[in-house]
């Protein structure tokens, strides 16, 4: 048989949208720095070659993490990508032995109910006939979803979905019109040779008893396959691009490939992951505050369409609660970081004054307490901590207590990488002039750039709560259980940006009752306090944090903790429950049991906070 | 140079003439962050300011001659903030005080780039 | 004889309950602690003429004699029915009450001045609230170091009022007078201290106001510095140092005092907020309770029959407050003329 004249869109299409990846893969690969070129040249012929073979199975065909967060939308997307990427498979094989040859044309195999028009004979052609109308079948029912998505959201367990572009449009009607045109061109076929199965046979045999199918055959093979032809053209504008990106996305970061301070065309890789699914939204408390416009997922459509603000680039907790969440595993902090760093390359900042001798000189000494700007705003955290230094017998070097530069960290999170290394320059001369083995800070957000950004060789960086789990272990601290109830409250840049989320518990539970909560560890809430957020209204702030305070009230507790000084100020401003931070309780715990004032009652549980807390500080 | 005499620049005998207003930078800050308007000058800002501590560098001031139309100087000025965020903790308005500093370092970027 | 119960035995609980009894009617006053006189128990002497707030009560309980008030101690009124124009109120003690009209006096709060950290109430020794200073005035607890006397004391005004970071947008009107009047008093008590206040704007709007700050500058050489504090942070020798900014030299300024003095705002508190919403009464967003107008219904609450009166409305001063409560009388018998005149 000649190539029918209808499969022409779809072969037009293949060939374009082969032609268009293959051109981009090489382009996005050639704009690689020189050493991930090596990377990869280099992990090719490893096992990492294997595992990302898997993931891709398990990902872009199982969507193995969107079922985990929600069992429809995962079956939704299993039965479309799964279902269509075996009725592909199936149907070659099935090409393949009807003519005992691998090499067919391809639209055979394709379009093979018209190619073939005999009816199915011994077992091996009834079994794939049935298979692929089963197959069939499978992905009209993810279809079927889809439809119904975009009508009712909750059933997918989500508030909303993303909004529509006209590429998005024209792609996504071509693909919710591919399977229900196959279905009905394979069905009309079927009737008129007997070569379908149990969907298409019957639905062949129903649709002739009132349609005239012999006039229906040729449109809607046309129809068919111009939806093909359609999809693979509008693919690349499309949000359906994700789908080959997603497999590149999962090759490249298997080989070590990561995101640069500056944009690159891995960034672009990453962008065109997105399939848009969605997820990132209901994740992001932004909603809490009314604010619907900067999300992951739209902030990376406008990166695509080149259109971003700084309206929305900046209004984001960078709270890594979207990219905990996102299915395709993006690293969406760092993508929104890598904008803002483009956004902000030509602002200027000068320390300069850093040079001036007015900064206090390091001092010699094992252990250092950097206690962070924010902390000088949250006087007990400074208490606390230096009491406990001199309990368990520490002696160290206070750096900021009077004059300091700033972490650099906030100045990153605002994209002014440059800036904020002429600080972490200044800081890491001082840290390292002093001899220090140890560093104990009691700001998450100084932790963590001294963590990663700074390099201190043969220090130690420490959060303290870190420090004193371990003060705690050595037994240079006492321990005493409070007869108090303790939330607490996991700060963004120590858990989900450090992975700190057992040191804090551990300690905590040592010294009050800690009660889990709904939304911790991975799940925390961001108090909405976050310096990273440029954009935000005092008021929004203030809703952000009132929706995590609602969840936390609702478990009854005597005292909020948390182990942020920032954090700390944000949830202070509600009026409902006392916050402290975990430094604090120790050190209240301590005292409290070496002044041996435990008898009150233990019923008025307020007195008891009161007295713990606040006991008459006498001169 | 112009760093060192800027405060004093500002106090220089000189009218703030409204005449001569320049508020083409003001009024695009204040579209793009209207908190800025309830500024009441109370100095916490400043006072808390980690720039501050350790330079000749008041923000309160910056922001309030900017509300004059008094734009001299501001340039270099701004390029020693440090975005630490303890001005935004203190202040009894809720100013957003670092989106306008970012703000004005990007105005001051835009028009070097057209210089360019 | 018309009924009338009265919410709170402050000064404006008081003098509403005297007024009303003058005017021949019942009155009961519910008081929620075990004494009638509200803060001014704990206040030592008055702003703006330096008299004795003992002397006050004094009046206020002479007042209530001559009154002969029927007052529930250590009671709250759990609810407030209203049917067929009376009102049916049951109380946490055993007494059930029928009333004509309910005035509700609830009065203020202070503000929890631990709720501003930075400033280090209850973490460093020698911070105290304005509320603390009047106590220890009333104890004979003079503000000392362990040299004697103190060199140096700082007031800071606008703590918790003026404050977006407290939830606190108003202003408490007193706080300012009563800082100039703290002031003048540690200063006479000793000569050698400096004494400075950071404020943001000074409120002197009452009268003979003004007058005492103008004395305070010029008798007591009381310093007013125009900035707000940023932050104190305790030094070894438990003096505290200060950071604000000298707004009207434009320069930041660091200060060791001795003792620093918080004048701590007013705010409804849970008692006004109980009182209010047993009689279903709408608070503004400040949580005071909203009155029917700001100029001519001061006294009236969103309830038919049910009467405010005194700093439950919002800041106002000892003065302010009777008068408060005296008008309020005159609403409630005014309310009472009418329903008769409805009835003939
Ligand atoms: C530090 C400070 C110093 C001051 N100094 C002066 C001064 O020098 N001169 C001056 O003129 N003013 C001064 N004031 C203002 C003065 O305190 C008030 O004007 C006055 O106390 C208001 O009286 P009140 O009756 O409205 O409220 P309050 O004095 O607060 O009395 C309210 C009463 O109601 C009771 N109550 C509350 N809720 C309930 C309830 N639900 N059920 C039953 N009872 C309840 C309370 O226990 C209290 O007894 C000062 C204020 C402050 C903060
Ligand atoms: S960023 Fe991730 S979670 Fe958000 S829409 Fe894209 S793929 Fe989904
Ligand atoms: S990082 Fe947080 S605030 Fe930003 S988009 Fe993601 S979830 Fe929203
Ligand atoms: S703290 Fe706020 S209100 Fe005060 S001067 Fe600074 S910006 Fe203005
Ligand atoms: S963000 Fe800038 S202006 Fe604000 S306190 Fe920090 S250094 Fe000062
Ligand atoms: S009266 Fe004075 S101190 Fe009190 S809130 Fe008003 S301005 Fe501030």
């Amino acid at each position: 048989m000649e190539t029918p004249s209808f499969a022409l869109p779809f072969i037009i299409g293949l060939l374009f949208i082969i032609s268009f990846l293959i051109v981009v893969t090489i382009i996005w690969i050639a704009g690689l720095s020189k050493i991930d070129k090596i990377r990869i040249w280099k992990n090719m012929p490893t096992r990492k070659t294997g595992e990302a073979l898997a993931e891709t199975f398990m990902e872009s065909l199982l969507h193995r993490k969107i079922f985990r967060k929600n069992p429809v939308l995962g079956y939704m997307h299993t039965s479309l990508a799964f279902g269509w990427f075996l009725l592909i498979v199936v149907g070659h094989i099935e090409t393949a032995l009807h003519y005992r040859t691998l090499s067919f044309p391809i639209w055979k195999s394709i379009f093979f109910r018209y190619a073939e028009q005999t009816p199915p004979a011994g077992f091996e052609s009834k079994f794939f006939a049935a298979s692929m109308d089963f197959l069939l079948l499978i992905v009209l029912s993810g279809v079927m979803l889809a439809y119904y998505k975009r009508i009712h959201k909750s059933l997918f367990g989500m508030k909303r979905t993303t909004r529509l572009k006209v590429g998005d449009r024209i792609s996504l009607t071509a693909l919710w019109l591919i399977f229900p045109l196959r279905l009905a061109a394979e069905s009309v076929s079927a009737n008129l040779y007997h070569n379908g199965s149990f969907l298409t046979q019957s639905a062949g045999n129903l649709l002739a008893s009132f349609v005239p199918v012999q006039q229906m055959e040729m449109p809607l093979w046309w129809a068919y396959s111009c939806a093909l032809g359609v999809f693979f053209l509008t693919m690349p504008v499309s949000r359906y691009m994700h789908i080959p990106v997603e497999v590149l996305l999962i090759f490249l970061r298997k080989y070590g490939i990561r995101l640069k301070k500056n944009v690159n065309t891995y960034t672009r890789v990453q962008v065109f992951s997105c399939s848009r699914c969605g997820i990132c939204l209901d994740s992001c408390q932004m909603n809490h505050a009314n604010i619907r416009n900067t999300q992951s997922v739209y902030v990376l459509k406008q990166i695509r369409g080149r259109r971003l603000s700084d309206e929305q680039l900046f209004n984001c907790l960078l709270c890594g609660r979207c990219q905990n969440d996102c299915p395709v595993g993006l690293d969406l902090n760092n993508l929104r970081i890598t904008q803002r760093i483009e956004s902000t390359m030509e602002y200027n900042s000068q320390y300069d004054y850093l040079k001036s001798d007015c900064m206090p000189k390091p001092v010699s000494t094992e252990v250092i307490y950097f206690a962070g700007c924010m902390t000088h705003l949250t006087p007990a955290i400074i208490k606390s901590m230096r009491a406990l230094f001199e309990m368990a017998g520490v002696s160290y070097w206070f750096m900021d207590e009077d004059k300091t530069a700033c972490c650099g960290r906030p100045l990153m999170q605002a994209g002014q990488y440059q800036a904020a290394q002429k600080l972490v320059d200044h800081n890491r001369e001082k840290i390292q002039a002093s001899g220090a083995k140890t560093l104990v800070v009691s700001c998450p957000i100084c932790y963590k750039v001294f963590n990663e950004d700074y390099s201190l060789p043969g220090i130690r960086v420490v959060h303290h709560s870190e420090y004193l789990l371990e003060l705690m272990a050595d037994k240079r601290l006492p321990i005493h259980k409070l007869p108090l109830r303790a939330v607490y409250h996991d700060p963004c840049e120590l858990g989900r940006g450090s992975g700190i989320y057992h040191q804090p518990r551990l300690l905590l539970d040592e010294y009050a009752n800690l009660i889990p909560v709904r939304n911790e560890k991975e799940k925390a809430w961001c108090c909405g306090g976050s310096l990273a957020n440029i954009k935000i209204q005092m008021s929004e702030r203030d809703q952000i944090r009132q929706k995590a305070m609602e969840e936390y009230l609702s478990y009854g507790p005597d005292v909020l903790v948390t182990a942020c000084p920032l954090c700390k100020k944000t949830f202070a401003k509600d009026r409902n429950l006392p916050v402290h931070d975990l430094s604090e309780v120790v050190y209240m715990a301590i005292r409290q049991k070496s002044t041996g004032n435990t008898s009150e009652d233990p019923g008025k549980k307020e007195v008891n906070y009161e007295q713990i807390f606040f006991p008459r500080i006498t001169s | 140079m112009a760093v060192k005499n800027f405060g004093f620049a500002a106090i220089k005998p000189r009218t703030i003439d409204f005449e001569q207003f320049d508020g083409r930078l003001l009024s695009e800050i204040l579209e793009l962050e209207p908190s800025f308007k309830v500024c009441l000058s109370c100095g916490g800002c400043t006072a808390t300011c980690s720039a501050g501590n350790l330079v000749s560098f008041n923000i309160r001031q910056l922001n309030l001659l900017l509300r004059r139309g008094e734009t001299v100087g501001l340039e270099n000025e701004i390029k020693k903030c440090m975005l630490c965020g303890k001005c935004m903790l203190v202040c009894p308005r809720g100013i957003n005080i670092r989106n306008v500093i970012m703000l004005i370092k990007k105005s001051v970027a835009k028009s070097h780039s057209l210089k360019r | 004889m018309k009924h009338v119960v009265v919410i709170g035995g402050g000064v404006a609980g008081i003098e509403t309950a005297a007024q009303l009894s003058k005017s021949g009617h019942w009155v009961t006053v519910v008081e929620k602690s075990n004494q009638l006189g509200g803060k001014l128990n704990d206040w030592h002497c008055l702003f703006p003429d330096f008299s004795l707030a003992k002397e006050q009560l004094d009046w206020l309980q002479s007042q209530k004699h001559q009154a002969d008030l029927q007052v529930l101690l250590e009671t709250k009124v759990t609810s407030v029915n209203r049917t067929n124009g009376r009102f049916a109120i049951e109380t946490s003690g055993k007494d059930k009450l029928e009333a004509d009209a309910v005035v509700v006096a609830s009065g203020y709060e202070l503000f929890d001045a631990r709720r501003k950290e930075e400033y280090g109430y209850k973490i460093y020794e020698r911070v105290i609230t304005s509320a603390d200073l009047e106590k220890r005035m009333n104890n004979g607890e003079l503000l000392r170091t362990p040299e004697g006397a103190p060199n140096r004391v700082a007031f800071v005004h606008c703590v918790g009022s003026r404050d977006e970071k407290s939830g606190n947008h108003y202003c408490s009107k007193v706080c300012c007078i009563t800082g100039v009047k703290q002031a003048i008093e540690l200063k006479k008590l000793s000569p050698g201290t400096e004494i400075f206040c950071f404020y943001m704007d000074l409120r002197m709007y009452g009268k003979h106001f003004e007058e005492l700050y103008r004395t305070a500058q010029e008798k007591y050489d009381i310093q007013f510095i125009r900035g707000r504090l940023s932050e104190a942070a305790e030094k070894i020798d438990k003096s505290v140092q200060i950071k604000a900014e000298d707004t009207l030299s434009g320069r930041p300024l660091k200060m060791n005092v001795d003792w620093l003095v918080l004048l701590v705002g007013m705010e409804a508190g849970t008692g006004t907020a109980q009182a209010a919403s047993v009689c279903g009464s709408r608070c503004e967003s400040s949580g005071f309770i909203a009155t029917a107008d700001e100029h001519r219904s001061t006294n009236l609450s969103s309830q038919e029959g049910i009467f405010v009166a005194g700093s439950c409305t919002g800041p106002m001063s000892v003065t302010d407050t009777i008068l408060h409560a005296r008008s309020a009388a005159c609403e409630v018998n005014d309310y009472f003329q009418k329903l008769e005149k409805s009835w003939l």
